[in-house]
């Protein structure tokens, strides 16, 4: 792998669930690379395909259940290629993943300790005692406090903030050069979430890490991301620099989204400033998927989908209408 | 721990004085006298009293209950009336016996249960998923005297292979570990094994299934987890429901094998009950009822204290 190439590379990845009575087209060809160091934020609402994209860069759909076209590299490795042992063994060391609800995401009955030493023995001949040293260094470095006694503990034991530093540990444990982040601050509260994020942001910088990161609040994205990329009904319908994306977005259901959250900021509640609901991901229309919830939208936005145009350096949207409502 | 044990320790005493006062009632609340079946039919109203008095049955029955207690404290629980011999030394010696064929009836249906739960949960909808559901659906709706003796019409009977009663050379008195005695003891225990295993599988399929939904076996998967290491989080999260269930299985094998032990003549307690209620021995009817209900606490204890200590999420306070 030469050091130019993207350290991730999705290329018109899409996902279908194929298990239920219809299939759900959950992810309709996405197209994102990543550089070395890079921290990307997915952005989007609730149902719009950001965690089963992020779930594929692991290979983690279920089989039988799922269809994947497109492809995915990772490191240099075909990630939807993999299968067996070499998944099992690029999973947790070139790629790890944060989930949402560390209470959910780690295993009740085993110690946090034990937890992050299975990680590693899983991945290298560490003996036992050099596990826990690797353990205890990491609770350390996620400045978890009283580290020795919090290797001990269940993970019910543990407040919110200090299970998903503890999840963090774990997911760093085999030194991975990508970290995959799903809503990690979602189940927190505010301010536990901006030192959750900020701990993210410094692990980054010093690690050298790749991150992506879903979360579906523009905030926790501002924070933390170099890249945007805004997904609705599973494709990117807008991507750019963090600071373009806010004060100059182009597609209309970034605009929403960013005025709705200064809705939040003045009422304190969730107000819904787009109006109408998600599409129904089993029966997408032709056209432009938020057409039907779009105030500019037009006639030729149902006729097909638009295609990806750059606004600017770096900068790109899905919108047959950019230059008209640029001019306006 | 060792706070919450000595504390559930001390639940467990007014649920043995419960016990204890119902056993010694269990004489005085049956019609007629615990003497009449003992005393000659022609005994004149005096030897009647002298009688009642050698027994303590003329002194108020608070009395008797404390007297008796003392005696059952210090492990004397009266005389069988039919053998002559000391209760403790019948009901010990049903006891084992029965212990035996329970825990190798538990032992057997717990490995089927397991066996057939963990292949039902892991691969739901699947014919092997069916086939063990309508095995286990099987175990806990056939009445298992029946199937015993089915079992004995094939293997005994038809084919000859294992003998259909009791519980080898030693009788009820001596249980060895050689096969003169286990051959005995197949039977028997297989048929009774049929009902822990189906609820044991049933309960392991549910939990099995309920466990893999979980998103900590994405996570486990997600740091690189084999298919095999995953599994032992599976066990270890299933275990202590699972010791718990089989626990219970057990208590209640203890108590509930009349049916079957008297099919097989399996020289138990439940035999014994049979044989004490059909000669109206009563002091061997009291300490075995005794004993029995005594294990029962017991074993609810045992299986409180190891779940508390297996399961970190239980508190321990
Ligand atoms: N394993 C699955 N089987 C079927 N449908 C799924 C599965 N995982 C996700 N989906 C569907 O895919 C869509 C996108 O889900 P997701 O990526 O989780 O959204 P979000 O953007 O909120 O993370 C949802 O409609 C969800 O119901
Ligand atoms: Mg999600």
């Amino acid at each position: 792998m030469n050091d130019a190439a993207p350290m991730i590379d999705i290329r018109d990845l899409t996902v279908t669930f194929t298990g239920g009575r219809k299939p759900v087209h959950a992810v309709n060809g996405v197209t994102l690379s990543v550089q070395r160091g890079e921290v990307v934020a997915l952005l989007g609402e609730s149902g719009s395909g950001k965690s089963v994209t992020l779930r594929s860069l692991l290979n983690m759909h279920p089989k039988h259940r799922s269809r994947l076209n497109g492809s995915v590299i990772a490191a240099g490795q075909d990630v939807l290629k993999l299968s067996g042992r070499a998944l099992a063994d690029y999973r947790g060391r070139v790629a790890s993943m944060i989930f949402q609800e560390p209470l959910l995401a780690l295993d009740p009955v085993y110690t946090v300790g034990a937890q992050i030493v299975e990680a590693i023995r899983r991945h290298e001949k560490a003996t036992l005692a050099v596990a826990q040293a690797r353990a205890l260094a990491l609770l350390q470095k996620v400045r978890i406090p009283s580290p020795e006694r919090r290797l001990q503990a269940f993970p019910h034991e543990m407040s919110g903030g200090m299970r998903q530093r503890a999840m963090i540990a774990l997911a760093l444990a085999c030194n991975p050069q990508i970290l995959l982040a799903d809503e990690p601050t979602t189940a927190l509260d505010a301010t536990v979430q901006i030192q959750i994020l900020l701990l993210l942001r410094e692990l980054q910088r010093e690690l050298g890490l790749t991150v992506i990161l879903v979360t579906h609040d523009i905030g926790v994205a501002v924070e933390v991301a170099d890249r945007v990329a805004v997904m609705y009904a599973g494709r990117i319908v807008e991507t750019g620099p963090v600071r373009e994306i806010i004060r100059n977005p182009r597609h209309p259901y970034t605009q929403g989204l960013l005025a709705s959250r200064a809705h939040d900021a003045m009422s304190g509640a969730r107000l819904d400033a787009i109006p109408g609901a998600p599409p129904d991901l089993a029966a997408l229309p032709p056209g432009c998927a938020f057409a039907p919830r779009c105030r500019f939208s037009a006639a030729a936005c149902l006729a097909e989908a638009p295609g990806s145009v750059a606004v600017g350096p770096q900068h790109s949207a899905r919108c047959l209408r950019l230059a008209e409502l640029a001019a306006a | 721990m060792l706070i919450y044990t000595l504390k559930r320790l001390l639940y467990v005493l007014p649920v043995a004085f419960g016990v204890s006062v119902v056993c010694f009632l269990l004489v005085h609340i049956t019609p007629g006298d615990p003497l009449t079946a003992v005393m000659p039919i022609d005994a004149s109203a005096e030897q009647q009293a002298a009688m009642r008095a050698a027994y303590g049955f003329d002194k108020p029955l608070p009395v008797q209950y404390v007297i008796w207690l003392g005696k059952v404290m210090i492990g004397d629980l009266g005389t069988s009336i039919a053998s002559g011999r000391a209760v403790l030394t019948e009901v010990s010696r049903a006891v084992s016996n029965t212990l035996i064929l329970s825990a190798v009836a538990t032992a057997i249906g717990f490995f089927f249960g397991c066996l057939f739960g963990f292949v039902a949960g892991y691969y739901r909808g699947s014919p092997v998923d069916r086939l063990a559901s309508a095995l286990s659906v099987l175990g806990v709706s056939v009445p298992h005297y029946w199937l015993g003796m089915v079992l004995v019409i094939i293997f005994s009977v038809q084919l000859n292979w294992l003998p259909a009663t009791g519980a080898g050379p030693g009788g009820s008195a001596d249980w060895a570990w050689n096969w003169d005695h286990i051959r005995h003891l197949i039977l028997p225990a297989i048929t009774m094994s049929v009902i822990p295993m189906g609820v044991i599988a049933r309960t392991i399929r549910a939990l099995v299934a309920e466990i893999l939904s979980q998103e900590f076996i994405q996570a486990l998967a997600a740091k690189g987890m084999t298919d095999r290491g995953i599994f032992r989080h599976v066990v270890k999260n299933t275990a202590p429901t699972a010791l718990a269930v089989m626990g219970l299985q057990l208590g209640y094998l203890l108590g509930g094998s009349i049916l079957i032990e008297t099919v097989f003549s399996w020289p138990g307690t439940g035999f014994l009950l049979n044989a004490a209620i059909f000669q109206r021995d009563l002091p061997l009817l009291q300490g075995t009822i005794l004993v029995l209900a005594m294990f029962f606490v017991l074993l609810n204890l045992l299986v409180d204290v190891l779940q508390t200590a297996l399961d970190p999420r239980i508190q321990r306070s």
